[in-house]
């Protein structure tokens, strides 16, 4: 078996459990349940704001974006606005796309090489990845926005219409909500395209693991919470005000599951700024898509161009002169 | 190439599984291997540009001869790097590894090694950065196992000699960069990657002696000015011979109106010749119609710019003649030829490291009045887009039927597709002088074209199983056009592609030649008080001209 | 992208983390209800199943309900303490209304709080509202 995933797989087991028994066997419910919390929060933020301050303190010498289509030249040839642009407001539109709807992901293709019978190579459009993606980011935007009913009293009308939405299959009691169902599946497409396919997996780090079944754990533990289990959601929501408004209370009747799940996403937030999943800062400060292809229009500036040795005309000529006389060629200086 | 690998020997080994098992635990057994390596640089053309540790080495030996404290410099140099570069850093971190790029680069495609997978050519460097630049990985380190959980490994020989195979099997073409989510651009990170070589002398000669030549002799061939100025005037002979019209060109004129510089290899080496003799009937056709001045330079006689393939201090280096000899000249704006790497560096680098060009015009064709606004501060034309706004205004005299004999298909060049937008341009004009044009494949032209497998500095002789490979899925395309429509000229505006292309054609697709754009043009262009042309710049007989020829 | 641009997407960012902190301090929070419990039901003390296991299971123990009536008939529910109670939630005065007599304090109380919007009074309706 492959440790690159075994070990991420065993740290989740084990993560849940140190919180599910520090809670259902120790008693650690003030830890598990507010100093974690506040915690993890800490380090998120801090860690997030370190990370893009630190790549906000690097230059950007060169405007050097990838221009996918037709540049902006003469008046009468039709530019790609998007995909290469030469203007703010293009770099937004192409910024948009690619953050909210991964854009470059999109053209995303396949390639095959049929050896024998026609010898070609060819290219399929290979969607999957990006339907994977973005269910995948938009369930769990949705599951976030839906944890501010935990947050808020009263709950502000936006998140019950975003909740009412989200239900509307109107399955199942409690009723199902589409997000967290789909949550998981996406998470569980994602693990598999790294476990089944080979080139996925070669490319594969136990970081790559870690997060999917840390967010596999934490979609698992939540759904039970909500469909198998059943939670004392009103002894949850006094915690959860309890941390919000600064005067932290634990609740009786609410069990470890909670604690686990809680600890998990915990997890998941002092772990985010050291990772990978910090491309949800990265993805805008993207020199090859936040810039406009407009080099040759107006002059960017390096911030630390530096003056080099170069090869002077001068020194060029006292090197070539005879030569250059001989071959007619004209001259500076004569002699 | 007599013990080189046949067409189908290399097919035979295409296989885009992976093996199983963990990449970084092969790194030992990375073996540098004839076909796939360039040769290293020789001592004194480093010497010429005063780079680092010049020496004779061996990239097959085991010992590179390398400076005691080389580990030292490979970090302070990702150290400097990171910082001046926000791309470098942000790459760094923020690639999720979902293996979008995996499929998209040509070395992977003709050689399945899974390290020329964008992805892991770049985790090849990611992997130390996360051992000695991110916290994460420090603190990972230090508990057991910890290195293997965040994918960190420390800089040994090992990993340098991997590095220095397979960040010389990246041509920078940006191809998987048009398909990561990020934008994540892997010649951002080759560059990186070669400008440590460089701190170290580990280029290969391939890119350090045509460097050491521009340097010195104004383009990378090394040709001198009274030789640069002979191969001209042959041309200007073949053409006299065809055309019965003297196209002398006019050398380093002071107060010209346009300074023109192309990249050297037209100058030397068919096709590339035909597409230089295409500049010489155009620019000798405005000349008299029009009475624009055109000037060439032998000291700016180079175009292309193997620094960008060495490191930005050098790019810079040579790039400086440009406007240097532009301002000399007192001309008004200067018109780049047909060249691929050339326009990336003209486009995105040159007004930011060498400008402003505040002694220049912004520039103007004073034959049509057009503006070219999209070149107002850098002041320099791309040659198609001066040739496409003349022919849009009816100013060229244009026989299509001559290139009766070329079926087209376009090539685009990687840098002008992905690092400017040159795309409608070439087509135009090739569209306006030729009747058969067909395209390859969508997947294979515009912003997703393929590379030729020889660009950033690759197109040596000694590693042209890699250069063959790399080929394939270009290659690949053209055959395709070949068989359905009958296509039997590939057309270009990359000087290193009219080489590699060449090479390319004749080991995969023989039925097809190369040619620049400005080749076609200068076939249809008809000179005032021109002769009956009966042959194209080849030489050979224009469609319909075939019998006379026999008689 | 300059910095300043980046420094207000930081803010903006962290703002947005933040929400549940600063939210709550710029509008009025309601407390958690206290379930009361009032008349009969005070007098009673005796339910279907214990405090916090009602709390957490009740919506299941309802869909179990509906189910054994409609479909087995079967309206009576006999509690791990031994009592039987009507297996209802609006009729009777051996349904839950019936003995919960208050359904805002009762039900809805919390079912605000916790923003849980059931769909029992689309067919139920409060005994009290009838007369």
């Amino acid at each position: 078996m492959n440790q690159k995933y075994l070990i991420p797989l065993t740290t989740v087991f084990l993560l849940f459990l140190v919180a599910y028994t520090g809670v259902e066997g120790a008693g650690l419910h003030r830890f598990f349940g507010i100093v974690i919390p506040y915690l993890a929060v800490l380090a998120f933020l801090a860690g997030f704001v370190y990370k893009v301050l630190g790549w906000a303190s690097s230059a950007v010498p060169f405007r050097i974006p990838t221009t996918c289509g037709q540049q902006k030249s003469l008046p009468w040839i039709k530019q790609n606005c998007i995909d290469n642009p030469d203007t703010s407001t293009g770099v937004c539109l192409r910024m948009v796309l690619e953050i909210f709807l991964f854009r470059s992901l999109f053209r995303n293709t396949k390639a095959a090489f049929n050896r024998n019978e026609s010898n070609k190579l060819s290219y399929s459009w290979e969607i999957f990845l990006w339907i994977g993606a973005l269910a995948f980011h938009y369930s769990f935007l949705v599951v976030i926005l839906r944890h501010f009913r935990f947050f808020t009293s009263p709950v502000p009308s936006c998140i019950k219409f975003l909740e009412y939405m989200d239900g509307i299959v109107q399955l199942g009691l409690p009723g199902l909500f589409i997000s967290g169902a789909l949550l998981l599946a996406a998470t569980l497409f994602l693990l598999a395209r790294r476990i089944f396919d080979a080139k996925v997996t070669y490319i594969s780090q136990a970081a790559d693991y870690f997060p999917l079944f840390l967010i596999i754990g934490i979609a698992v533990s939540g759904l039970s919470m909500r469909y198998f289990t059943k939670v004392d959601i009103v002894g949850i929501k006094e915690l959860t005000m309890g941390l919000a408004t600064f005067s932290p209370v634990i609740p009786k009747g609410v069990g470890g599951l909670f604690y686990a799940h809680l600890f998990l996403v915990s997890i998941l937030f002092a772990y985010f700024p050291a990772s990978k999943l910090m491309h949800l800062g990265g993805i805008f400060l993207s020199p090859t898509r936040n810039m406009a292809n407009n080099t040759r229009a107006k002059r960017h500036v390096n911030p630390w161009n530096y003056d080099v040795k170069t090869h002077t005309y001068e020194e060029y000529e006292d090197h070539f002169r005879e030569k250059m006389i001989e071959a007619g060629l004209p001259v500076d200086k004569e002699e | 190439m007599s013990d080189q690998l046949k067409p189908d020997e290399l097919l035979n080994k295409i296989d885009y599984a992976p093996g199983s098992g963990n990449w970084m635990d092969n790194t030992a057994s990375v073996q540098i291997r004839p076909g796939m390596y360039c040769y290293a640089a020789k001592a004194e053309s480093v010497q010429t540009l005063g780079l680092p540790n010049a020496r004779p080495w061996n990239p097959l030996e085991e010992d590179w001869k390398l400076p005691d404290n080389w580990q030292e410099i490979v970090f302070q140099g990702l150290k400097d790097r990171l910082e001046r570069f926000r791309t470098f850093k942000v790459f760094m971190d923020i690639c999720v590894r979902c293996g979008a790029c995996a499929d998209k680069c040509h070395f992977f495609l003709g050689t399945g090694d899974p390290k020329n997978m964008p992805v892991l050519r770049a985790e090849l460097l990611r992997s130390v950065y996360r051992n000695d630049f991110s916290t994460a990985g420090k603190i990972l380190s230090k508990i057991p196992g910890g290195k293997a959980l965040a994918g960190a490994r420390p800089m040994t020989l090992d990993v340098l000699k991997e590095w220095w195979y397979y960040f010389f099997q990246c041509t920078e073409c940006r191809r998987c960069s048009v398909f990561c989510p990020y934008g994540i651009d892997t010649a951002e990170i080759t560059i990186m990657a070669r400008e440590i070589f460089n701190l170290l002398g580990l280029n290969i000669d391939w890119i350090a002696t045509p460097v050491s030549n521009c340097f010195k002799t104004g383009n990378h061939l090394g040709i001198q000015p009274h030789a640069f100025k002979d191969m001209l005037e042959f041309f200007v002979e073949d053409i006299e011979s065809l055309t019965g019209v003297n196209c002398t060109p006019q050398f380093m004129k002071k107060g010209a109106d346009i300074l023109f510089i192309t990249p050297s290899g037209d100058v030397f080496a068919d096709p590339g010749t035909y597409t230089c003799q295409g500049y010489l009937i155009l620019f000798k056709y405005l000349k008299d119609k029009y009475g624009l001045d055109v000037t060439w330079s032998t000291y700016a006689s180079e175009g292309g710019n193997f620094g960008f393939f060495t490191s930005h201090e050098t790019m810079k280096r040579l790039n400086a003649k440009m406007y240097a000899e532009a301002r000399r000249l007192g001309v008004k704006w200067i018109l780049g030829g047909e060249c691929g790497h050339m326009w990336r560096v003209i486009h995105q680098y040159m007004d930011t490291m060498n400008g402003p060009a505040d002694f220049l015009e912004v520039p103007k064709n004073p034959i049509t009045g057009t503006v070219f606004e999209n070149a107002r501060s850098t002041k320099m034309v791309h040659i198609t887009e001066f040739t496409a706004d003349l022919i849009k205004h009816s100013k060229l005299e244009l026989d299509k039927s001559r290139n009766d004999d070329f079926v087209m298909t376009y090539h685009d060049s990687c840098n002008t597709s992905r690092g400017m937008g040159l795309l409608d341009e070439p087509r135009y004009v090739i569209q306006n002088v030729c009747n058969h044009f067909y395209e390859m494949p969508p997947n294979t032209i515009r912003e997703q074209t393929f590379c030729c497998g020889s660009g950033s500095g690759l197109n040596a002789g000694e590693n042209m199983e890699l250069r063959m490979a790399g080929a394939l899925p270009r290659a690949n395309a053209v055959k395709h056009v070949h068989e359905k429509f009958g296509v039997n000229t590939l057309g270009t505006v990359c000087a290193i592609d009219r080489a590699a292309l060449s090479t390319l054609c004749e080991y995969w697709v023989p039925e097809v030649r190369v040619a620049g754009v400005h080749e076609l043009v200068g076939n249809a262009l008809i000179l005032p008080g021109e002769k009956k042309r009966t042959e194209n710049l080849r030489l050979e007989p224009m469609t319909g001209f075939e019998e006379e020829d026999d008689e | 992208m300059n910095k300043n641009m980046i420094i207000t997407g930081l803010v903006i960012f962290v703002l947005a983390v933040l929400s549940p902190f600063w939210f709550n301090m710029i509008t009025t929070t309601e407390a958690a209800p206290k379930p009361e419990l009032l008349g009969k039901a005070k007098e009673e003390k005796k339910c279907v199943l214990e405090k916090y296991d009602m709390r957490a299971n009740h919506p299941s123990l309802l869909d179990e309900w509906r189910d054994s009536v409609v479909r087995n008939s079967d309206r009576q529910y006999t509690a791990a303490n031994g009592h039987t109670f009507g297996m209802s939630l609006s009729t009777g005065e051996n349904s839950c209304l019936g003995c919960h007599e208050d359904k805002a304090k009762f039900c809805d109380s919390c079912h605000t709080y916790a923003s849980v919007d059931p769909y029992c009074w689309e067919c139920h309706t409060n005994p009290k509202e009838i007369k």
